[in-house]
């Protein structure tokens, strides 16, 4: 069970934690893009924080939604419009719960993942976001059918958001900015990759507070 | 770093508000968001064709807007794409009814970023398609890769299609023009210099003083090769020969369908140029080199067209599309036709490119 407080709580450290590595992160864009991966998320999600007292009265769905409307205005790149489409599927997967089941945590997290699908279109194995999103809602799914609890299984699929972030060191990337580094992408970590499993984890370190 | 700025989290705005105090008669400035609109925005009757990109590409693309040309431009930060809501407040500002087209520079962040204004302006009820650029003969493949680059080719689209909205081409007549002209388009660059993104400080790539990039975009990304600094002949001819002995250039694009309100892939090819081929010949600076050179690039590559048969219709040489201060040049060459000329030709009063009018 996930309540609308831990929700809030969840966005609030997601922003920390893009905050505490926005060098990181832009040191790996900066290997494989334009050097703004870390800035672009850390913009994003100060505004969020902005904007989020204004809906802490509102539902889930309207609170991710709203972050989504937030990214997409104010991250620019790719991962803006990737990000905020995540939010705003989420969101309105769930639309107006004020708690959620951990199925609900899944159909909001695999949405999510579905409209960065539409958006971007990456392929597995792209070096993208999408390659520490696949494995982890995979690994969640499995968890979910075991009957473990939230922390176990938000564990389980934040290891997998983790191999899938390391997996795609030796890839070279197809898709964004990166591929046309063409063999020089390979041997770095994607930005993407890394920022999508800070997020997750960052749900994780929430759920077990 | 040595520029003349003063905060460098607010050189976009400070120069956007120079422009709008220089020329009030041209354009009209919005900051929040970011867009330039034509003054006598929205023409009664006429499609608005906006684009946008990246701030430092200067004249382009806020330079371009005004009659024969754009209606709106929306600029991101340097280097960076603007983000949706630029794109679909600036839709609403120069739609009369007619529809908008947006003019996207392959990129995936524009991409991206013009997708989702898109879909915004749909569900407001405005028409809107969107035609992708991409012309930069430096990347091969399309199939690894996020496809071709959209470079010089951008301002030869911009300025045909601004003038067939002009002369009352609807909405499906403009896109349809503006992906001829790109497909009849390719471009080629080469960096001398890097150049320095204010809020990095420092140059975006290290080049020797005996080494030039050849095939990089305008980003100050490096290129596809650094190879020995050599004649402007030499550097021309191999130019050149990148754009005119290209092969044919297979890729997917998607585009909007605006019955459906959903996108589509539309397989498309460009066809190799080839003997008794009519272009316009576009010579670009990329900002730091003298127009004197691009002369010298010019007299080489009406050689090379001479010498495949392929005639120079048209020319276009300055600095149009630029990667702030970098010293490097592109060469682009887009085949024209009666309709391609006849717009070419058309007035266009804009801050950047202004003829007949
Ligand atoms: N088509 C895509 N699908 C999914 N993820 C993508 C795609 N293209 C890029 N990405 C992700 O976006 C990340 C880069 O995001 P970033 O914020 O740096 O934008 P950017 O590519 O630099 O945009 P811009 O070029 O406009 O500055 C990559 O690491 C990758 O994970
Ligand atoms: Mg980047």
């Amino acid at each position: 069970m996930i309540t609308k407080d831990q929700i809030v709580r969840w966005l609030e450290k997601t922003a920390a934690v893009l905050q505490a590595n926005k060098t990181y992160l832009t040191d790996l864009d900066s290997a494989i893009g334009d050097a703004d991966h870390g800035t672009n998320m850390d913009r994003g999600f100060k505004k969020v924080m902005e904007k989020l007292p204004t809906v802490f009265d509102n539902d889930i769905g309207n609170i991710l939604k709203t972050t989504g409307m937030t990214l997409i205005s104010s991250v620019g790149g790719a991962s803006g419009p990737l990000y905020g489409t995540f939010f705003m599927r989420s969101g309105m997967a769930i639309a107006a719960k004020e708690e959620l089941s951990d199925e609900d945590l899944f159909t909001l997290l695999q949405a999510g993942v579905e409209g960065i699908l539409q958006r971007g279109r990456p392929n597995l194995e792209d070096k993208t976001m999408y390659d520490a999103w696949a494995p982890a809602l995979e690994a969640m799914q499995g968890a979910l059918s075991t009957g473990m609890g939230t922390v176990e299984v938000l564990e389980t699929a934040v290891a997998a958001a983790e191999q899938g972030m390391k997996n795609t060191i030796p890839l070279q990337a197809r898709k964004g900015r990166a591929s046309y580094l063409g063999e020089r992408s390979i041997g770095h970590q994607d930005p993407g990759a890394t920022s999508s499993y800070l997020m997750l984890n960052a749900l994780l370190e929430t759920v077990k507070e | 770093m040595k520029k003349l700025i003063n905060d460098v989290d607010n050189v976009v705005r400070e120069q956007l508000e120079g422009m709008a105090l220089a020329h009030p008669d041209a354009i009209k400035v919005n900051y929040d968001p970011y867009f330039v609109v034509r003054a006598d925005a929205p023409v009664e009757g006429k499609v608005a064709i906006i684009s946008g990109g990246g701030s430092g590409h200067e004249p382009m693309h806020g330079g371009f807007v005004g009659m024969g040309m754009l209606d709106g431009a929306c600029p991101g930060e340097v280097f960076t794409s603007p983000t949706p809501d630029q794109m679909y407040e600036c839709a609403k500002a120069v739609d009369s009814g007619a529809g908008v087209l947006f003019l996207v520079k392959n990129y995936t962040g524009d991409v991206l970023n013009f997708e989702t204004a898109a879909e915004l302006a749909y569900a407001d009820g405005i028409k809107v398609q969107s035609i992708l650029v991409d012309d930069d003969a430096a990347v091969k493949d399309s199939l690894y890769t996020a496809g071709r680059r959209g470079v010089g080719a951008t301002v030869i689209v911009e300025k045909i299609v601004g003038a067939a909205a002009e002369a009352g081409y609807n909405l499906g007549q403009c896109a349809d023009l503006a992906r001829k002209v790109n497909m009849y388009g390719r471009s080629i660059g080469i960096a001398l210099t890097s150049c320095t993104v204010p809020a990095a400080g420092k140059p975006t790539f290290d080049l020797g003083d005996g080494e030039f990039e050849f095939g990089i975009g305008i980003h100050g990304e490096p290129g596809r090769q650094r190879l020995p600094m050599k004649s402007v002949d030499e550097i021309t001819a191999m130019m050149a020969a990148a754009v005119l002995d290209d092969e044919a250039y297979s890729r997917t694009v998607r585009e909007w369908d605006n019955e459906e309100g959903t996108w589509f892939d539309k397989e498309l090819t460009d066809e190799p140029f080839k003997s008794g081929d009519s272009v316009i010949a576009f010579v670009n600076s990329m900002g730091g080199t003298p127009v004197s050179e691009l002369y010298a690039v010019y007299r080489k590559l009406a050689a090379e067209c001479e010498a495949r048969g392929v005639k120079i219709a048209r020319n276009l040489i300055g600095p149009y599309i630029t990667s702030l201060e970098m010293q490097g040049c592109s060469i682009t060459l887009v085949k024209t036709d009666d309709e391609i000329l006849k717009f070419w030709d058309a007035p266009v009063n804009t801050l950047g490119l202004r003829w007949g009018a």
